[in-house]
């Protein structure tokens, strides 16, 4: 029966009380999705940090190459023009 | 691209404060001083649960009591926030846990001395806690992030722990002329060990110039020493209590006190195992795990029965 002696990892993401999306807290060991939500509902929120918990076991994660990295986050690093302050307005304009 | 560029691009990484995350090229001995380093914390926090265990019975009150059981229980939070940091190392799990079983792993030495009376419980949240605190909080901007983010919340959780001790205490000092004696008797029998806690003197420490390099460690160890020496002597002050070291001396000119000399032969005999608890320590986690084998099995048993009657509703319908 050992044959699963090691439990899986599973990643726990939280949404607090103020409706922003679920982020990632931490990982834990549990047999199954049932008992990581309860495993996760001690170790992540003690101190009421979160009202919804979801879990996913680590090994179904696909995650960029960090190898890749300059490949993949580059383009948007000379497109100032998406953001707001690249464009020159003047002062006295109000409400924009 | 040769080990030598890797090299030198992780270490201009580092320079650059950058977080090293677990997929990241890191030189071998960066993984492992790290996994060394999680590991002894990971397994001091869970140790670090026994010496107090022994008082949630014996609290005298309802209060006392609910807070030394929600910091214990916090203590075991921060041991699986490191365990699962190592993990992501490459670590296994019941690797690290056999290693602190069979005595090869290390873990805080201070936890390898016996808890006599319930001022104790206070000695040890405000000296214990509070010398972890400081060796803490350095460690949130660790260079490697999640060692970095589990000490975040470490360091959230601490802060309480820390308190409850030193209010532990008060009371005591407050109370009848044998409470506050027995406050000064707990502080006398834990401040040595305290001070050990930040480990050996920098000229003896030759592990921490690599940690230092790599950003793993902000501080050395003589500076977070006196840091705590700073910190704690003027708070011993309020309780009304004598730090036991006859070396104890404002020093004008640098502005720091200035203590006198650390046992460091009783250190290094606790460190090598010969502490008045180690092996009580260790026969108590070994004695949890053992015992606690059908639990395991029984939760394994049961996902796999779960699992395989949603197989078979799926079928049916
Ligand atoms: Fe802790
Ligand atoms: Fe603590």
């Amino acid at each position: 029966m050992d044959n699963r002696k090691r439990w899986p990892l599973w990643e726990v993401f939280i949404r607090g009380k103020h409706g922003l999306s679920h982020k990632h807290v931490g990982s834990l060991h549990a047999a199954d999705a049932d008992m990581a939500i309860e495993n996760a509902r001690d170790v992540y929120t003690r101190r009421q940090e979160g009202i919804s918990i979801w879990v996913v076991e680590s090994k179904d994660i696909a995650a960029s190459d960090p190898k890749l990295n300059d490949a993949m986050f580059e383009p948007a690093a000379d497109k100032v023009y998406r953001h707001p302050t690249f464009y020159d307005l003047p002062d006295e304009l109000k409400h924009i | 691209m040769t080990i030598l560029n890797l090299e030198e691009q992780f270490m201009n990484r580092i320079a650059a404060d950058e977080k090293i995350e677990p997929k990241d090229w890191m030189p071998d001995k960066y993984r492992k001083t790290l996994i060394r380093q999680i590991a002894q914390h990971a397994h001091s926090e869970i140790v670090g649960m026994l010496p107090e265990a022994n008082y949630i019975s014996r609290a005298p009150s309802l209060r006392r009591k609910a807070a030394l059981l929600a910091k214990i229980q916090d203590e075991a939070g921060h041991g699986l926030y490191l365990y699962c940091a190592a993990e992501t190392l490459g670590a296994e799990r019941d690797t690290l846990m056999d290693e602190l079983h069979t005595g090869k792993a290390k873990y805080s030495s201070i936890f390898n001395y016996p808890t006599l009376t319930w001022a104790d419980m206070g000695a040890i949240g405000w000296l214990v806690d509070g010398a972890a605190i400081l060796n803490q909080v350095p460690l949130c901007k660790c260079s490697f992030g999640p060692y970095a983010r589990a000490m975040v919340r470490v360091c959230k959780e601490e802060s309480f722990h820390q308190r409850q001790g030193f209010e532990i205490l008060l009371t005591l000092c407050n109370g009848t002329a044998e409470q506050k004696q027995m406050a000064q008797d707990s502080l006398n029998r834990w401040w040595w060990p305290s001070m050990m806690m930040f480990g050996p003197n920098d000229a003896d420490s030759p592990n921490s110039e690599y940690s230092m390099k790599t950003k793993i460690k902000r501080f050395s160890n003589d500076e977070l020493r006196q840091r705590f020496m700073d910190a704690t002597k003027p708070q011993a002050d309020i309780l009304g209590l004598t730090i036991p070291d006859p070396d104890l001396k404002w020093n004008e000119v640098t502005g720091h006190w200035d203590y006198g000399e650390i046992n460091w032969e009783e250190f290094n005999n606790v460190v090598q195992g010969n502490g008045p608890c180690n092996k009580l320590r260790v026969k108590a986690r070994k004695e949890a795990w053992d015992n606690g084998k059908w639990v395991r099995e029984a939760a394994t048993a049961y996902a796999a029965k779960r699992e395989q009657r949603k197989s078979e509703t799926k079928q049916v319908a």
